[in-house]
């Protein structure tokens, strides 16, 4: 426990980034960026997908060098080599995707690389002691031969913290930690980052949800597209202007929802069951509709999607389109039935990047419209090609350039377009709009609006409650793999559909 | 002013790159070695790379799709073994030819079946299947070559039409084959989103495993045919034929620029591939480089492909 408690220098600011800048080829991905961190206080940073939170982070760390300005430590500029560096310099940066060696023991984690040894063999029992000290320092109860992989996230988490502790971290920055906790375990998160606050520790803290901002943080720095927004104490802001601020605009103007007739039976789902769902499904959205799905992380919404797209084989239920049943036992079928899947990982499922736009686009199409089943109709890929990138305003250089040059939003769309190519009766989209700057957002919820007024059955999957409440119709809510609630369009809030979405631990313990 | 020159030189290395170096070489071994030149060593060249260049063009394919195909080398084998035993049984050509070719469609759809059905790794799948081949083709032929007695059979791989060795045209014809269905089929587009990224293309409705499956058979039975066009041009079947033969096929088509990562794959520039190795073996044979040091140059090459490729796909990211 070194150096967690060292006292700052009065009126010097524990952490400062200062004209911070950081040019990747062909992006800026932070530019001019300045705010201070005061030890002793919780601050959030916020923005959207892309405002260059991570970048900053991964700065912070060590993992980037700056290509402008400077990060200061208790007013002394510091320039890290690398994360072992701001390690040193008691910087410690908590990422979603822990850093932690499952197969070792809670032990060997906490003092990875510099475990207590005598001749170079490992002293047990030394290592032992030191490391149950450093979990009482944070009141965890864990065992410190426990191999890590064998807890649970929300214990691993908190192995990180102690590891950062023992290296001497004062200024911690926490990356979405509590995007898989339970409620329970983000309570418990909460006290041991008020705990390090108490000690002195300056913390950064970026997070999507507003409800943990405004419970834990004394101060937010908000950022946009690469630039700082606002550095304020949070008692001075609304929930609604964190919001404007981070999309830089009114919050109406970007889903512009209109209301709609439905215009007959879209998408019927009777008692579908399959992996990651805990019990029956049972929905249904008209034709017209747009049918919003929220939950957490592991709710089952994606498992839900790729049951109904035939992505994952379901193990029972029944499937109506447009009034008639359809048996899907692949994507293909799928497909022949009119239903499609945006899914939720646009790198991993849905482009082909080291192919076209134009091949993007066709992917589907290509085998219906080749000549014979098996010639490539190179006129009508070409024309379809031309047609979509008009249509969908995605911007590329040409058709033939390669769709991994293009930013997220355009790629969605490339994959939208692809769809746009079939007899489309229901769309499934599986977090259309992850990772997408605002100005593609809205572009994305102008086309779900005009599937819709086509007589289109959308359903959308999101874990964003503004987009979710902005956009949907209808709303539905999962939890553990079930259908936990339907909720109107018009009685739908925030804080409703979240609480639906929290897993009931108390009503489990007292039932 | 300075990275986009080093962007542009980049992008035409990647567009002509291969073809350019071919014609280097070749121009500095026409200039700087005897012999070179002679129509006897241009022909013996081109009948050298006939082989690897046939099972190129299927190699491709697989390569583009993201998988792999280490038994090429022992199906030549096998397919020249079993085509010389049962011509030697039935005394019949055709019958021979088509027991050997259809060894190798089995041996490929097993590949492709196991590959895409059961989803188990190609590498380890073909290495398998590289080890089960080459020992089936000890036991038919009784651990050594089996002499061939049919004579017109010899025409195959010993004819010459126009000047040119009939291995050498049919060679020819299959990359004239294999460019068309790479990229003006469906098949060849889905075997490149297939291997640019497999998931994404079942999401799309492609038929993954089929595409796969295609290809492994059709690999099969072009390393049979390869092999048997050698039981021609040598006039028997030899188990302990082309052993190594897969990594130089590999080596060419990594040359010729086609992925390892999968998704990219130009049948032009596999040629090249094909010709740069045909040229440095050919040109270490007639500098009288000892054996031991063309392994040492192939497996610099085979090296230098792939940090190329690495290169490529770093510069794409």
């Amino acid at each position: 426990m070194s150096g967690a408690a060292t006292p700052s220098i009065p009126g010097v600011a524990a952490l400062a980034f200062a004209g911070v800048g950081m040019e990747f080829p062909g992006v800026r991905a932070l530019d001019d960026v300045s705010f201070e961190v005061r030890a002793g206080s919780i601050h959030a940073l916020m923005g959207e997908n892309g405002a260059g939170k991570s970048t900053l982070l991964k700065i912070l760390g060590g993992a980037h060098r700056p290509t402008a300005g400077e990060v200061r430590l208790d007013g002394r500029i510091v320039e890290f080599t690398g994360t072992s560096a701001a390690l040193s310099a008691g910087v410690a940066v908590i990422y979603q995707e822990l850093h932690l060696v499952p197969a070792m023991s809670v032990a060997e984690n906490l003092f990875l690389g510099h475990l207590p040894a005598r001749l170079g063999v490992v002293d047990r029992r030394q290592l032992a002691t030191d490391a149950r000290r450093q979990l009482e320092l944070i009141g965890e109860d864990i065992a410190p031969n426990t191999p890590v992989g064998e807890l649970p996230l929300a214990q691993r988490q908190m192995v990180e913290i102690a590891k950062a502790l023992t290296r001497g971290a004062r200024i911690l920055a926490f990356d979405e930690p509590t995007s898989s906790l339970s409620e329970r375990e983000v309570r418990r998160l909460f006290s041991i980052i008020r705990d390090l606050r108490a000690r002195g520790c300056a913390i950064l803290y970026v997070s999507h949800r507003m409800e943990e901002i405004f419970a834990l943080c004394d101060r937010i720095t908000i950022l946009r597209d690469g630039r700082h927004v606002e550095t304020a104490a949070l008692a001075s802001l609304t929930r609604d202007a964190v919001v404007e601020r981070m999309v830089g605009r009114r919050l109406a103007d970007i889903y512009r929802h209109e209301t709609r007739p439905a215009v007959g039976p879209g998408l019927a789902v009777e008692a579908l069951t399959g992996p990651g769902i805990s019990a029956p499904v049972s929905f249904s959205a008209s034709a017209g509709e747009i049918l919003g799905i929220f939950g957490l992380v592991g709710a089952g919404r994606t498992e839900l999607l790729r049951l109904i797209y035939g992505a994952a084989r379901s193990t029972g239920g029944t499937l109506h389109v447009a009034g008639n049943k359809v048996e899907v036992r692949g994507p293909r079928d799928a497909l022949r039935a009119g239903i499609v899947l945006c899914p939720e990982d646009r790198k991993k499922e849905g482009i082909v990047p080291v192919r076209s736009v134009l091949e993007n686009l066709n992917l589907s199409a290509r085998r219906r419209v080749a000549k014979g089943g098996m010639l490539i109709n190179e006129t009508w890929e070409r024309r379809n090609a031309e047609e979509r990138i008009g249509q969908l305003r995605i911007r590329t250089p040409s058709a033939r350039a390669l769709i991994r040059t293009l930013s997220g939003g355009n790629q969605q769309k490339v994959i939208l377009g692809r769809w746009l190519s079939e007899t489309v009766k229901v769309v499934l989209l599986d977090e259309p709009t992850r990772g997408i700057d605002v100005g593609a957002k809205s572009e994305i919820y102008a086309i779900m609006q005009q599937l819709a007024r086509d007589g289109v059955c959308v359903v959308m999957v999101s874990s964003e409650l503004p987009e979710i409440l902005g956009i949907s119709d209808r709303i539905l809510v999962m939890r553990g793999g079930a259908i936990a609630a339907e909720v109107a369009r018009s009685v739908a809030t925030e804080a409703g559909l979240l609480k639906l979405a929290l897993p009931v631990e108390n009503a489990v313990a007292t039932a | 002013m300075n990275a986009p020159a080093r962007q542009s030189f980049a992008a035409t290395f990647a567009r002509a790159g291969m073809p350019l170096v071919l014609v280097v070489l070749f121009a500095s071994c026409a200039l700087g070695i005897d012999n070179f030149l002679s129509v006897a060593n241009l022909r013996g060249l081109a009948l050298a790379v006939s082989m690897t260049g046939m099972v190129a063009c299927t190699m491709l394919f697989c390569l583009a799709a993201g998988d792999f195909d280490l038994s090429v080398g022992s199906v030549v084998a096998g397919a020249g073994v079993i085509a010389a035993v049962v011509m030697n049984r039935t005394g019949s050509v055709m019958a021979g030819v088509a027991a050997a070719l259809g060894f190798g469609l089995v041996v490929g759809l097993i590949n492709g079946l196991v590959v895409a059905r059961l989803g188990i790794n190609a590498l380890i799948t073909t290495l398998a299947s590289m080890q089960v081949v080459r020992g089936l083709a000890f036991i038919v032929s009784g651990g050594s070559a089996v002499g061939i007695a049919a004579e017109p059979f010899f025409a195959l791989g010993g004819g010459v039409l126009a000047g040119v060795p009939i291995p050498v045209w049919i060679t020819a014809l299959c990359f004239a084959v294999a460019g068309f269905t790479l990229n003006r089929t469906v098949l060849g587009r889905d075997t490149l989103a297939v291997g640019g990224n497999a998931e994404a293309a079942r999401l799309a409705g492609i038929n993954v495993t089929r595409v796969k499956v295609a290809i492994f058979a059709a690999q099969g039975m072009m390393a049979a045919f390869a092999g048997v066009v050698l039981a021609s041009r040598v006039t028997s079947g030899q188990p302990n034929t082309s052993v190594g033969f897969e990594l130089e096929v590999i080596s060419a088509c990594v040359l010729g620029g086609v992925s390892l990562s999968g998704g990219v794959a130009r049948v032009s520039h596999v040629i090249s591939g094909v010709l740069i190795l045909g040229i440095v073996q050919n040109a270490m044979n007639l500098l009288n480089v000892p054996t031991f040091w063309q392994y040492v140059a192939r497996g610099l090459i085979l090296l230098a492909a792939v940090l190329i490729d690495r290169w490529n796909h770093s510069r794409r990211e």
